[in-house]
């Protein structure tokens, strides 16, 4: 697994309060991981924070699961 | 009473009478404290009476990218935002038949955009911190209405409707937003009608007598202390017995 995947992994664990092993490449936030709105709002927050990087809201709104989350990361860093 | 030592609040129109007395509150109760208004000048008077934990922030609230940028100014300035008093407003009176697009945008986007923006943009680091106070200075208008008055009361009262929604929203991360509605209270404002006036006006308030702006800044007090910390999507009315809502 990717640098970027290992540190996203633990910022989702964190947050959410997940087993590790939920957090599949197609785990949903808030289907899967049990994850409100405003927790996605967080985790993108911490994603920003984490990686130096700025998500815009409409980007925000398409990164739905963890893959979603490491491909955006990926690209953008 | 109540101690906001460390705490970081900026105020809107502080500039004013009611603003004035809301920013001498919270800094006389240890808040380092943001003096936003659009005139300078008496944001230094009051920055030098005041004296340390005070920052001067003007800004003009009918520019949108000021107003967005204010907030992270106040942040950067202070070491950080806890505290938001959105008590800036314009009033622009008028007959409803005879009122303009103008008079009607200008009121809105004053006082309820103004404040949807500061809002919007103080909210993501009191989430981070997991704590912070929004106190939205609304209106017994707002709940009553006003003949002449109908741009005011809407936002006044779209306030009230818009922070219920905020406090809904952010309440499981230990920010609460609510409203204080003053009724009529003695500032620069209403020292210009005549006693005939005045007596009118204090005829129909319980209390006998026009609020003052300390009156006002102790409600707001109390919502930004640590106590209300259980009081969220509220609206506090300090008018005397005007309206008991």
């Amino acid at each position: 697994m990717s640098d970027v995947a290992d540190r996203v992994k633990k910022i989702v664990v964190e947050h959410l309060g997940v087993e590790e092993d939920k957090v599949t490449e197609s785990a949903s936030f808030i289907d899967d991981l049990g994850a409100d709105s405003l927790d996605t709002v967080e985790l993108v927050m911490a994603f920003e924070e984490e990686f130096g990087i700025e998500i815009p809201d409409d980007a925000a709104e398409g990164i739905q699961t963890f893959g979603d989350a490491v491909k955006f990361i990926s690209d953008a860093a | 009473m109540f101690d906001l030592t460390g705490k970081t609040a900026l105020v809107t129109g502080a500039s004013g009478g009611i603003g004035g007395a809301i920013a001498r509150a919270l800094h006389g109760a240890g808040a380092v404290v943001g003096l936003s208004g659009t005139r300078v000048e008496p944001l230094n008077a009051l920055a030098a009476e005041l004296g340390d934990r005070v920052h001067v922030l003007p800004c003009n609230l009918s520019d949108p990218e000021a107003v967005d940028a204010l907030p992270k100014v106040a942040a950067a300035a202070m070491g950080g935002l806890d505290i938001l008093v959105n008590n800036a407003g314009i009033t622009r009176d008028q007959v409803f038949m005879r009122m303009s697009d103008d008079d009607w945008q200008s009121v809105l986007d004053v006082n309820l955009t103004s404040t949807m923006r500061l809002c919007r943009g103080s909210i993501r680091g009191m989430m981070k911190a997991r704590w912070g106070r929004i106190v939205n200075i609304s209106s017994i208008v707002g709940a009553t209405g006003n003949p002449g008055q109908a741009n005011y009361a809407a936002s006044k009262a779209g306030m009230v409707g818009m922070t219920k929604s905020i406090a809904y929203e952010v309440a499981s991360r230990g920010i609460t937003a609510n409203c204080v509605a003053p009724g009529f209270i003695a500032t620069a404002m209403t020292d210009k009608l005549n006693d005939d006036q005045k007596d009118k006006i204090n005829a129909q308030i319980p209390a006998a007598r026009m609020g003052t702006p300390e009156e006002i800044a102790a409600a707001v007090l109390y919502l930004a202390s640590e106590e209300a910390g259980y009081v969220t999507g509220a609206t506090l009315h300090v008018n005397g017995g005007m309206a008991m809502l």
